[in-house]
């Protein structure tokens, strides 16, 4: 098969871009969308030109390093898959393709298809977090957890933190990237103790790196290569909340006199 | 003249650590903020480290390739993590662990090393339990475990497929916190390029900013280098494609002992590969070998579609061969078992590479939706790469390179024949023998990144005399003119072929020679076919781009310069090996039904490796004392 791209080329954060236009000849339907830039990039290595940089890494969908916007959509045009899962046999034989970064004001090109996502790694040092020391830790089975509960956590624990999200995002927000964190860990017991303070601290991380807020579109979760569910925005603003009536002395879930147990 | 002393305390097996730990000496938590420690690579054992090392007050500077720690390749492990919990009162203890290690391992490790991992790994699940990772529970709430390859229990934890990610976002999770309270300096984007000896201790490190790339020194009290394993050196493996040898092939360079190079694991349950442009072999769970079955067609060169094939027409290969443990037959067994019958020619799929992995049965007998709750992500994972539904067409899988058992040689204390340099996880050698066991890397990297290695750093630390060292030091001055020259070299070569075809071309000619099975007169090509490929990239290898900016090709050229010289060492260490054991595999050593043939009397030993410069590397060998288990021919039949 044979393709025209259209990729996004940029040479340094200060460069102004432009889309330049490349030909991909002799594409078979079993590559992946990665090996066929590869392809590209290995003809102008041969011609002693700059190849395009993008990022990638496992190439199984799991490490988080790929951020395209393949014709407008980051991670292309299927559901609940990375870039790196993509493969050819997706496209029409001749088709044109545009390939661009991630744009949010808080991922910087760095070059070509290569953007700084380090804000994403600062809202976790906010508060994405269980404080617990090496050493000490009480046997796993001491606290019991739900199989529901437990599952829920790990749907939300998941996320690959590639930052596709923010990327669909018309106010590049990091809302869902956020709750799932905050989800996982309130949902378990070993995370309940900091709730309160984590959901405040990475939100006020999140606005201070400049991601946009939530618009409730859902097209964050429509291009979450693992499906994390819009729901978890529901809880991070249930948290949210209730991290607000806590810090205010009330008491967030008052004790009923006849209600069996917490 | 190198030496090597393993410094295993003496005494009975079950109290070695707890006496070790109660002698080493202490660094006072007021010193502690003082002193320095660089840490290399952010995966299970590196995050971990880093993180541990932080919390008791060191200053740590933390560095990775990628552009957040979080990307370490450990994320993509996907089984479980083993653990002596015994929670399924199936008989599982501290010292069952430790035997299917050692006996795993073919008789290849040391028993102290291996006993300590034995032990703490019911610490680690405790640990992981509390940095909030999400384990798989049963409906009661108690954690859940499945069994994995190569043992008769049923020890490993998991979460999904996806155990590897969560681990590693547990052990980033507690670096976060520690970055947060400035306990750890994290430097992502940055790559090791050097090591930086001083009077012969590791001092510090040499590094490239990837994004601005200026070459930078960094000095410190003590290094650890956490940058994981050399599959990549095959060209196709299962690895992320960052993945490299740089950082312990460099430290190897300034003096530290490369162990066992050759123990190099194979996986047996991989997509087969398909035309030349793939650039990577994508994994699929050892975890599915619990339910699924390996067959191929009796007769050779059957082409009919496997549904047509009537079950008295199938030969379940590891079933026949291996009854006792069948499908779960450790990795290098399974894998070789699969390209026996890929050689002789009942290979399906394109080229006859591949064998099928059936889950007709599981399927019938438990339904669909236990095996899509179990597998479901391995199967759309399938599904995505090769178009089929394994729901209802046999898998189709075939082996790929995957591990290293091999790595820099360290003591019991995890430190290499450079005193200050560190190894651990699968850059060290240590616990793994011949062939690892599936789960137990996960297991071994946060053993050592959580609970082994901050108690022994800690007694050099206090005991060394380290005098300060920096930036201006001459032994910092020439490492970095060594990386700086190296630069110049790639970018100047100004030649023709991309540095991915010598990778291609390298890490073809060591799967044919020196992979699944290997032969003195393979390896006596490879030796000397490998130099020349050498001299032609440095002759004729195309860098486009300058030094002083984000350049991918740069990085990437100078870790296809490093395997190209590795690649040799490799061969040196299976050539010298004249024994079949664990994941190495010689031809003249064998049974008459192909069975491997282990030479106790000559072989029972690591083999360290020291650098020569243009020459052949000097060996070294540590013997392998069997106090506590008797070496047995390792029967899974």
């Amino acid at each position: 098969m044979t393709f025209t791209l259209k990729i996004w080329r940029q040479k340094s954060p200060d460069e102004k871009g432009r889309f330049v236009t490349y030909k991909a000849h002799d594409v078979g339907s079993g590559m992946s969308f990665l090996e066929m830039l590869d392809g590209v990039n290995q003809g102008l290595i041969a011609k002693g030109e700059e190849p395009v940089a993008f990022e990638q890494d496992c190439r199984e969908g799991i490490c988080g390093s790929c951020s395209l916007v393949i014709n407008g959509i980051p991670h292309g045009p299927d559901r609940g898959m990375s870039t790196c899962q993509l493969y050819m046999r997706r496209f029409p034989d001749g088709a044109a393709i545009t390939i661009e970064p991630w744009r949010a004001r808080a991922f910087p090109i760095i070059k070509d298809l290569v953007v700084d996502r380090r804000a994403l790694d600062r809202v976790m040092q906010a508060g994405g977090y269980v404080s617990v020391n090496t050493g000490g830790a009480v046997d796993g089975n001491v606290l019991l957890i739900e199989k529901d509960q437990a599952e829920t956590a790990m749907d939300a624990a998941s996320c690959i933190g590639c930052g596709a999200c923010v990327a669909a995002c018309k106010n590049a927000s990091a809302m869902l990237f956020v709750a799932a964190k905050v989800s996982h860990l309130a949902l378990l017991p070993q995370g309940k103790p900091e709730r309160t303070r984590r959901v405040k601290t990475m939100l006020d991380a999140m606005d201070r790196e400049g991601f946009g807020s939530c618009g409730n579109q859902y097209e964050c979760e429509a291009v979450c290569p693992k499906r994390i569910s819009v729901r978890f925005i529901a809880t991070l603003n249930r948290e949210y909340l209730r991290a607000g009536v806590v810090e205010s002395g009330l008491p967030a879930e008052p004790e009923s006199p006849h209600a069996e147990s917490a | 003249m190198m030496k090597l002393d393993p410094k295993i305390p003496a005494g009975p097996l079950e109290t070695k650590w707890d006496r070790h730990r109660f002698s080493e000496k202490l660094v006072s938590p007021n010193n502690k903020r003082r002193i320095k420690v660089i840490v290399i690579g952010t995966g299970l054992a590196g995050a971990s480290a880093a993180s541990t090392l932080g919390q008791l007050g060191y200053q740590v500077e933390c560095f990775c390739f990628q552009d957040s720690p979080r990307r370490a390749h450990s994320i993509a492990a996907q089984g479980g993590i083993n653990a002596a919990k015994n929670y399924q009162d199936d008989g599982d203890s501290v010292a069952r662990l430790f035997y299917d290690t050692i006996k795993g391992g073919d008789f290849r490790s040391r028993e102290a090393n291996v006993y300590r991992l034995a032990q703490v790994s019911a610490q680690i699940i405790d640990q992981c339990v509390a940095l909030g990772v999400p384990f798989a529970r049963e409906y009661g709430g108690q954690l859940a475990n499945r069994s994995f390859g190569g043992v008769q229990v049923s020890r490993t934890f998991y979460c999904r497929g996806q155990t590897g990610q969560q681990l590693l976002l547990g052990a980033y999770s507690a670096l976060c916190w520690q970055i947060e309270r400035g306990q750890v300096t994290m430097h992502p984007r940055t790559e090791m390029l050097d090591l930086i000896v001083v009077d012969g201790q590791a001092r510090g490190i040499v590094v490239r900013d990837l994004v601005t790339g200026r070459v930078s020194i960094q000095t410190a009290h003590a290094v650890v280098l956490a940058t994981g394993g050399y599959s990549n050196v095959y060209y196709l493996s299962t690895n992320a494609s960052g993945s490299n040898v740089t950082a312990t092939y460099r430290a190897w360079k300034q003096g530290a002992a490369f162990a066992n190079p050759c123990f190099m694991q194979i996986h047996p349950t991989a997509i087969p590969p398909g035309d030349e442009h793939q650039a990577k072999l994508t994994l699929m769970s050892e975890s599915l070998r619990n339910d699924g079955r390996l067959w191929v067609p009796k007769m050779a060169a059957d082409h009919r579609s496997p549904g047509d094939i009537p079950a008295e027409e199938r030969d379940y290969f590891l079933e026949r061969r291996y009854p006792r443990f069948g499908n779960l037959a450790p990795r290098d067994i399974a894998s070789r078992a699969v390209k026996t019958v890929c050689d002789e020619g009942h290979g399906v799929g394109p080229g006859g590479q591949g064998v099928y992995l059936d889950f007709a049965d599981v399927i019938e007998r438990q339904g669909q939706d236990v095996v899509h709750e179990r597998y479901g992500n391995l199967f759309d994972m399938y599904n995505r790469i090769t178009g089929e539904d394994a729901y209802y067409v046999p898998m189709r899988i075939y082996p790929a390179p995957h591990y290293t058992m091999g790595g820099l040689w360290v003591d019991y204390n995890l430190m290499s024949t450079i005193p200050g340099l560190f190894v651990i996880g699968e850059a060290n050698f240590a616990d793994h023998g011949a062939n690892r066991l599936g789960a137990s890397s996960l297991m071994q990297g946060l053993a050592d990144g959580y609970f082994i290695l901050p108690y022994t750093i800690g007694h050099y630390l206090a005991t060394a005399k380290l005098l300060p060292v920096g930036e201006d030091h001459k032994e910092s001055r020439a490492a970095l003119q060594r990386v700086a020259g190296r630069i110049s070299r790639l970018l100047n070569a100004k030649g023709r072929r991309p540095a991915a075809s010598f990778h291609r071309e390298v890490g073809k000619f060591l799967w044919d020679h020196c992979g699944m099975s290997r032969n003195q007169a393979g390896l006596e090509l490879a030796l000397r076919s490998i130099p020349a490929l050498r001299e032609e990239f440095w002759r004729n290898v195309v860098v486009p781009g300058s030094g002083e900016a984000f350049n991918q090709e740069l990085e990437y050229a100078g870790r296809v310069a490093d395997y190209l010289e590795f690649a040799e060492l490799l061969c040196h260490d299976a050539l010298h090996r004249e024994e079949s054991c664990g994941a190495h595999f010689r031809e003249e050593h064998q049974t008459a039904d192909g069975e491997p043939t282990r030479d106790d009397t000559c072989f029972a030993h690591v083999a360290a490796w020291e650098y020569r410069e243009h020459a052949v590397p000097i060996l070294h060998k540590e013997p392998l004392a069997f106090e506590f288990v008797q070496p047995t021919t390792r029967s899974y039949q």
